[in-house]
């Protein structure tokens, strides 16, 4: 499946600036290994070592929240939109 | 005021209320300007910080002649003589458990204009056992987000996040949080005055760079620590 992905503010030195990249996948989880394939370093800013979602981090597909589905392996469609979400805590 | 569910009733209620706006920072200064002009009742504004020259480019009621003065003052100077009929109240301290019910038990709406998550969390709890709506902010470079909370009824703070991000200095383009201020501040008059549909369960987020926003759907988790079933 190919899907849009959403590349939030702090990630998007990892894909060169790119606020939304084109990936590949069947499930949330393969999105992610394929992301890391193109831009190095992304998966252990997503997931920790034992490779699920960090508490701090949030992926939504179309907007629907994955927590609520079955997480990592929330199944794509063709086209969905996957919205990577972390926390933000500027203000200032 | 020209405009369905304002009128001089809804005015009546501005002048009533009133709003707590945690931080003076980038966020909370447009905030509190816009609520000052809306005739606001009573502002409590509420920062531990003085002002830096770092500030400048986006904490607009803090200007070169501010460096050095806590925040809350210099924002008061200003906003005093830009609406005197407005009563303001400057609290300089940092918010903590301690603190956050003797400051912020008399306001209407909170408004979450902080710099830092462990703080956000604190008032996220306190907006949540006391039933208060709080209307966040937040922003990271060319990235802001907005949500407006109302406790038991919508996904609070720690629904939407099981943690905060790890600890780090935030990139800030100045014209994120004005923007996002403006998204907050009305929010607040919203609620006051009851009209509109409100940011409840939805997470607005914003790209500068691409100039869009979009938003996502929140939901209570029924294991959040804070408005789960168990509390």
């Amino acid at each position: 499946m190919a899907v849009k992905v959403r590349i939030p503010a702090p990630l998007q030195s990892l894909t060169g600036g790119a606020a939304e990249v084109e990936a590949q996948g069947r499930t949330v989880r393969e999105v992610i290994e394929d992301l890391e394939r193109k831009y190095h370093g992304i998966k252990a800013r997503l997931c920790d070592d034992a490779g699920e979602l960090r508490r701090f981090v949030n992926i939504y597909v179309n907007d629907q929240d994955i927590r609520f589905q079955q997480g990592l392996d929330t199944e794509l469609k063709d086209n969905d939109e996957v919205s990577i979400i972390p926390a933000i805590a500027g203000g200032n | 005021m020209l405009l369905d569910g304002w009128g001089e009733e809804g005015q009546r209620k501005l002048e009533n209320a009133h709003v707590a706006v945690v931080g003076a920072g980038g966020l909370g200064c447009p905030i509190d300007l816009y609520l000052a002009a809306a005739g606001v009742g009573k502002l409590t504004i509420i920062d531990a910080d003085v002002v830096e020259e770092t500030n400048l480019n986006r904490q607009v009621l803090h200007w070169s002649s501010d460096i050095g003065k806590p925040k809350v003052q210099s924002a008061v100077e200003k906003l005093t003589k830009f609406n005197s009929q407005v009563k303001f109240v400057p609290i300089h301290g940092r918010l903590t458990e301690e603190t956050v019910d003797e400051w912020l038990r008399d306001a209407d709406v909170i408004v979450d204009a902080l710099d830092n998550f462990p703080t956000r969390l604190i008032l996220n709890r306190y907006a949540v056992e006391t039933r208060k709506p709080l209307v966040h902010g937040a922003i990271y470079g060319w990235e802001g987000r907005a949500t407006t909370i109302l406790p038991f009824e919508t996904a609070c703070l720690a629904c939407i996040f099981e943690e905060g991000p790890p600890p780090g200095v935030f990139p800030v383009v100045g014209t994120t949080p004005g923007l996002i201020a403006m998204v907050q501040a009305t929010e607040v008059l919203k609620l006051l005055l009851g009209v509109g549909q409100p940011l409840f369960n939805r997470y607005l987020i914003y790209d500068g760079l691409t100039m869009t926003f979009h938003t996502v759907k929140l939901r209570r988790r029924p294991n959040c620590p804070v408005c789960g079933k168990s509390n």
